[in-house]
Formats: structure tokens, C-alpha cells, sequence
């Protein structure tokens, strides 16, 4: 972990909203960079954001937007030797980036948890799941083996598994990818985090499957009144799922707010992108997608100024080629709603309602 | 893609004929009872113990033109299907008829002029494109093994292909890993283009992609189609991308097709119990819907497994309209609205085809009319 950069907590930088009593995690200007043989890799560059208890925040982005990473870097799971991570992120009221690893390690997994993708390979094939979750109890609890395991039964009979009491000595791979799946989330909910990240935790699954999974976390939720980040690349999950939204694009946030603004109101163009490429049952067919042009960026080479502008069909509407030069911040288009675009609100506001919400 | 005039009246069997079709309805590839078991063997003589059921007795046709989505579940058998009928597998039992000929069990050599005419879009552009190979050694490879020899030679058909997919022509020496997933995708599409053919079998051609990627691939399948006439089977997990390029759609459960119909009477009123869950499922990209959706039907527990599926109808273990004839009779493919083939013996938006029988075995349905608080 590199330096913490105790600044105070009062006095976020200017992109950053301004703090309020009842966030649980607050995020502070968090970059991960990584020293590769060809070049820095800036996966997260200066992302900001708050979480509250017992609501969920949806992170959005395509591959390689820097997604994981935060979430990783939050958790604390990036190696110092490896990872640059400078910025603050403050759980509860304490600071992490800067925290001892042995502090941050108690506090993980039991003050906050994470879902994994794919649980086939979070899972280790040697050991039985119910071995693996009364491990991850006594960890954070000086209980015997037996009542922990009696807890790790009633957490597999808590997320649904069929004859918990059996399935508990059962190994990863006799699980189907649902069951594995729910056997990671009450492995994760076993000591009741207060923070759960989930990082895809439905990609690997069907749909039916994925309505069940998404169920439960919100039951869970509902239950134990846990703050939720929900890492994922699917529209459709976080508009079930999210109360704020945060888009990722080249490692940083381009648009945050509240999940109903952003969906209802977008304001960058990246997100007008994304709406669009995506084919919706709840609309009338349509002819034609509409593809956001070109590949997501590299992370060593960042194009100038904004990193979306060689896919941005706007980019040249604001004046003096500022897109290509200057990298814009972001700036409240709306009650907590940022975007960080260089096109001014009522452009925006133009293009969005006049071009790209009646082709949606 | 968008034409509707496909409307099939095939008899119950599910054996389809097809008067009643518009000329271009005419019929490409014809699968009749088709089956694959994978056989399980066990002990030192590995004598067969039983058998994997991954694709059991189905029916369809596909016509000149027209594409046709396969969804289901993993494990349902619909990658199964794609391989058999492009025979990379051999089935054990049916009948698959490509343009009149029947290449069930053709061997290799039999099959190799009409590997010309069906090609195949694999899903997951990493593993398909030879490492070691360049772009023009991958997507000449259909001329040499075809020894076709195109007009202006092999180079320069690779460029032209290239180019149709979106690729940089003089990308021709460079090798996959240079390329992103999107690319690797373009890639694969022109290859399979290389020989002009008739059938072109997609499987999840766009699952491995982002999205705003996806819909460009999306949409060069949709052009290319335009332009060279091409047919597709696309077997896709995503329900909203089938309907966005599917004509007609068959819904797979556990090797057996319970639902075909065309596209816009399967998204409006599904038939098939099966069909409405998966699609009930679909989260749909509007925060506002969060309160109001009208209701969503959980289906308990996974897939059962395709080496002993349940008897009867497949589906009545996780069915919440089951009663005993589910238990006891499989119910055949039948088409009971125009354009709309549907296996059950109770469907939805349909009078019940055994209203004698009310006696239901499981409370399985889960309706989560959820206004979830905020």
C-alpha cells in the first residue's frame, strides 16, 4: 500500500461530493495504477464515490473500464508490491488505503465481503464448501468447528440450498453454477458484512438462475440492512438492482448519480452509447442497434483529453478542439447527478431528447 | 430480418411440410426426431452405464432466408443441436436433410461439399482462431481445403472478405492476439463467409463480447445477411439479442424443443409455461419498471439432469401448472396458433388441452410482485 495521503475527510477534492453523515464507504480520489514491462497501466484514476447503508451502488462499464479493480482495491486485495494505490477510502470512519494490511484483513470478510464471478474457480476444488465457509466464520470467530459448521448450514438453508445439512460436506464442483453461486454468497454472508461487493455475480448464470440470485441478494439486503456495490456490465441488472449508478470508461467515472436520473436522463454521451447498443424486450423491435464506434481504449495510452472522444460522435461540438486537449471534470448536471463531459448541459440536453431518446 | 411472412402449418407430428409458405419459404435444412446421446461408460470394460440425453427427439426446419434463434438454459442441449447440424457431430438417432440431401450419416469425405454451403460462428473468438496461424492463413484456410480458387486469387479474396467484415485489409499478416475480442469475432464471421454458403450456424456468436461491441456484430450479421441472402441459426442464451435478430425462435429445455413459433408471437404471449419464465426473467434496463412490473415468475431449483430427465413433460418438476398427465404423458409439439408450435398440455394465453385433469402437483410458481421499498 502505498503512502496514505491523510487528507481530511472534509475536504474532498473538487470532483468529489461532499460527505454526509450516514455513508458507510466513502471513496476518495482512488488510483490503482500497475507498473507493467510496457508502459503504467492507469486501470483506476481517480474515482470518487459514496455508499450508504442498505442501499445498493450499480458500477458500470465495459472490459477493462476499471471496474474490478476498484472494487478489488477496496477490499484491499491488490498487492503493494504490484499496485499503486494512492486515494482514501474510508469504511465506517476508518481509512483503509493508508491502514495497516493486518487491520485491513480483519476487517475483510467480515465488515465487508465480496461475490465473486465465477464461483467454480473462487472456490477451492480440494476442500468441501462447507469446510471453506466454517473456515471463513472462525477467522473473524473463536467458535468450535462444530458450531461453526452448524452456522454454515444454516447460512447454505438461508441463500436456499436443498438439504443444507447434506450438501454442507459436498464439494464445489458437485454444485450446479447457481448452487455454487449461492453457496458463495452465504459463504460471504457468513460473518453479516456490512459491505457486500459483488463483481458479476450473475454473468456466469441463466436467466432464470440470475432472477433467483438477484432475489436473494436483495432479500438479504432487505434483512440485514447491508450496503451493496454491484459490479456489472448488464443494464438491465442494474436498473433491477441499484439506487445510484456510477459509469466507468479508460479508469474513470464519467457519469454518477441516481439510478433513476441516469437511466431517465443520461448525460455523456458513453452512456447514450451503451443505452443504445443494447437490444430491449420492453420496446418495440427495432431495425438497427446503434453501436458506439471503435474498441474500448487502451489503459497505457489513454487518448488525450477525453478518453472517450475517438468514439464520441459529439466530440466536435464544443469550440477549440477542447476535447481532444483537456480532460473534463465532472460537474452536477442535476441533484447529484455528475457527468463529466465538455458539450455544455443544454447541448446535452438537446441531443439527448432530440436525438438519441426516440431511437431507444 | 424483419420479414414475416415465414408461417408454417406443419401437422401434429411436428414433421413439418410446407405448402402454405411464400416462395421464399422454401426449406434449406430440414431435422427430423434428431438425437445425440453422449454414452456414459463405466469399470474396466467401460461398458455403457447410460447416456447423456443432450439433444432428444426434436423437430424444426429452417427456410431460405430466414433466421432462426435457438435460447434455452446451459445444459439444454442447443450447442448439441448446433453441432449436429452442421454435423460436426453424428447424431444417434433422426434425420438431418440439407437441401433435399440427407446428411445424417454422411463420412467425411461425403460431407466435404457440403461443409461449403454450412459454416459455423463459433462463441468465444480465443479459442477458435489458430495462435499460430495469420488472419490470411485462418480465413484462406476454407479455399484450401475446398480447393477453390477464387477469382484474383486467395490473397486478395482474404482482403475483400476482410473488408466486408469491417477489418483493415492490409491487417492480412498479422496474428489473433494483435486483435481485440470485437475483431477476433469479424474474424471468425469472415472465414465463415469465405465459401459464399448457404447456412451459417452462429453459436452465442456475441456472448463473449462487450456491448457496445456486441451490437456491432450484431448489426454486420444483420447487413451481411441483407446482402448475400445468408440464413442463420443463431443459438444465443440472451433473449432480448435473439429477438432482436431472429425471425422464428424454438425455446430448448433439457434436449427437447417446447416452444417454436414466430418471433413476435413468442415475446407477446408466450405459450409455454417454460417460455414465460425465461422470459419473465429478462431484467429490463428501466429503474422506473422496479415498482411497477407486473410479475415475475421464479422458477425453484436448476435444470434436472439430461441423464435421467424427468418423465413426461421435462418440464413438470420446476412447472407450476403441472398435474398428473405431465407426469405420465409427454405432450407433442403442436401447433396451436398460426405460426406458434407449443409442447404442453396446459399453455398460457391458450384454452387447456387437458382441462379434465386439474389436480396440480407443486405450488412451484413464485410470483414476485415486488414494489421494492426504497
Amino acid at each position: 500500500m502505498s503512502k496514505l495521503d491523510k487528507a481530511a475527510l472534509g475536504e474532498p477534492d473538487s470532483t468529489a461530493p461532499s460527505v454526509p453523515d450516514d455513508v458507510f464507504l466513502s471513496v476518495r480520489d482512488l488510483r490503482i495504477h500497475f507498473d507493467t514491462d510496457d508502459g503504467l497501466v492507469k486501470s483506476v484514476d481517480g474515482v470518487s464515490f459514496d455508499v450508504r447503508k442498505g442501499k445498493t451502488l450499480g458500477i458500470v462499464g465495459e472490459s477493462g473500464s476499471g471496474k474490478s479493480v476498484t472494487s478489488l482495491g477496496v477490499m484491499g486485495l491488490h498487492r503493494s508490491a504490484r499496485a499503486k494505490v494512492s486515494g482514501e477510502v474510508w469504511l465506517d470512519g476508518q481509512e483503509l488505503i493508508g491502514a495497516d494490511p493486518d487491520v485491513v484483513r480483519r476487517l475483510r470478510g467480515r465488515k465487508m465481503a465480496m461475490i465473486f464471478q465465477d464461483p467454480l474457480s473462487a472456490m477451492h476444488p480440494y476442500y468441501s464448501v462447507g469446510h471453506q465457509i466454517v473456515e471463513a466464520y472462525r477467522v473473524h470467530h473463536d467458535v468450535s468447528k462444530k458450531a461453526a459448521k452448524q452456522r454454515a448450514i444454516e447460512m447454505l438453508d438461508r441463500v436456499g440450498i436443498p438439504e443444507p445439512a447434506k450438501r454442507v460436506d459436498g464439494y464445489p464442483h458437485e454444485f450446479s453454477g447457481g448452487m455454487r453461486q449461492r453457496a458463495m454468497i452465504a459463504m460471504s454472508l457468513v460473518n453479516n458484512p456490512e459491505l457486500l461487493i459483488a463483481d458479476e455475480p450473475t454473468t456466469a448464470l441463466d436467466v432464470t438462475v440470475q432472477a433467483q440470485i438477484l432475489d436473494l441478494i436483495r432479500d438479504l439486503q432487505k434483512e440485514f440492512g447491508s450496503a451493496v456495490i454491484m459490479i456489472t456490465h448488464d443494464l438491465g441488472v442494474v436498473a433491477e438492482m441499484a439506487d445510484d449508478l456510477l459509469v466507468m470508461y479508460g479508469g474513470r467515472c464519467v457519469e454518477r448519480g441516481p439510478a433513476e436520473d441516469v437511466f431517465s436522463e443520461p448525460r455523456h454521451p458513453y452512456t447514450w452509447g451503451l443505452l443504445g447498443s443494447m437490444p430491449r424486450l420492453d420496446r418495440e423491435e427495432t431495425d438497427r442497434l446503434i453501436p458506439i464506434k471503435g474498441a474500448p481504449p487502451s489503459l497505457i495510452n489513454l487518448p488525450s483529453g477525453c478518453a472517450f472522444h475517438p468514439r464520441c460522435p459529439y466530440a466536435d461540438i464544443p469550440k477549440d478542439n477542447v476535447t481532444r486537449t483537456v480532460r473534463p471534470e465532472l460537474t452536477e448536471v442535476g441533484g447529484s447527478h455528475w457527468a463529466a463531459c465538455h458539450m455544455t448541459q443544454e447541448q446535452r440536453e438537446r441531443i439527448w431528447t432530440e436525438e438519441i431518446a426516440p431511437k431507444l | 430480418m424483419s420479414d414475416d411472412k415465414t408461417v408454417s402449418t406443419p401437422d401434429t407430428s411436428g414433421s413439418t411440410l410446407t405448402q402454405g409458405t411464400t416462395s421464399d419459404g422454401e426449406v434449406l435444412l430440414k431435422v427430423t426426431g434428431l438425437q445425440k446421446h453422449f454414452p456414459i461408460r463405466k469399470g474396466l470394460l467401460q461398458r455403457q452405464t447410460g447416456a447423456v440425453r443432450a439433444v432428444d427427439g426434436i423437430d424444426f426446419e429452417v427456410r431460405k432466408g430466414e433466421t432462426l434463434g435457438v435460447v434455452g438454459e446451459s445444459g439444454c442441449g442447443k450447442s448439441t443441436m448446433g453441432r449436429l447440424i452442421t454435423r460436426l457431430l453424428e447424431p444417434t438417432g433422426g434425420q438431418v436433410e440439407f437441401e433435399g440431401q440427407d446428411i445424417t450419416h454422411l463420412k467425411t469425405g461425403e460431407l466435404r461439399p457440403m461443409r461449403r454451403d454450412v459454416q459455423m460462428i463459433f462463441q468465444d473468438p480465443y479459442s477458435s482462431l489458430n495462435p499460430r496461424h495469420t488472419i490470411g492463413t485462418i480465413v484462406g484456410a476454407p479455399f484450401r481445403l475446398q480447393g477453390v480458387n477464387p477469382e484474383g486469387g486467395v490473397k486478395k479474396e482474404v482482403q475483400r472478405l476482410l473488408s466486408v467484415v469491417g477489418l483493415n485489409p492490409e491487417h492480412y499478416n498479422r496474428y489473433p492476439h494483435e486483435f481485440s475480442g470485437g475483431q477476433r469475432q469479424r474474424i471468425g464471421i469472415a472465414r465463415a463467409l469465405a465459401l459464399n454458403p448457404k447456412l451459417v450456424v452462429a453459436d452465442e456468436p456475441v456472448s463473449a463480447l462487450d456491448v457496445s461491441i456486441q451490437a456491432q456484430v450484431v448489426n454486420l450479421l444483420d447487413d451481411l445477411q441483407e446482402e448475400l441472402g445468408l440464413t442463420y441459426v443463431i443459438i444465443a442464451h440472451d433473449l432480448s439479442v435473439v429477438r432482436h435478430v431472429s425471425d422464428r425462435i424454438a425455446v430448448m429445455y433439457l434436449g427437447k424443443i417446447v416452444e417454436l413459433a414466430d418471433r413476435d408471437k413468442l415475446y407477446k404471449s408466450p405459450m409455454h409455461p417454460y417460455s414465460k419464465a425465461l422470459l419473465s426473467a429478462v431484467p429490463i434496463p428501466d429503474p422506473k419498471r422496479r415498482g411497477v412490473k407486473s410479475e415475475r415468475i421464479l422458477l425453484k431449483g436448476d435444470v434436472p439432469s439430461p441423464i435421467a430427465p424427468p418423465s413426461g413433460c421435462r418440464f413438470h418438476t420446476r412447472c407450476w401448472k403441472a398435474t398428473e398427465i405431465c407426469k405420465t404423458t409427454e405432450p407433442p409439439l403442436k401447433e396451436l396458433r398460426a405460426g406458434q408450435q407449443v409442447a404442453c398440455h396446459h399453455p398460457e394465453n391458450f384454452e387447456d388441452q387437458q382441462p379434465q385433469d386439474t389436480k396440480l402437483l407443486s405450488s412451484a410458481k413464485e410470483i414476485v410482485s415486488e414494489p421494492v421499498e426504497k
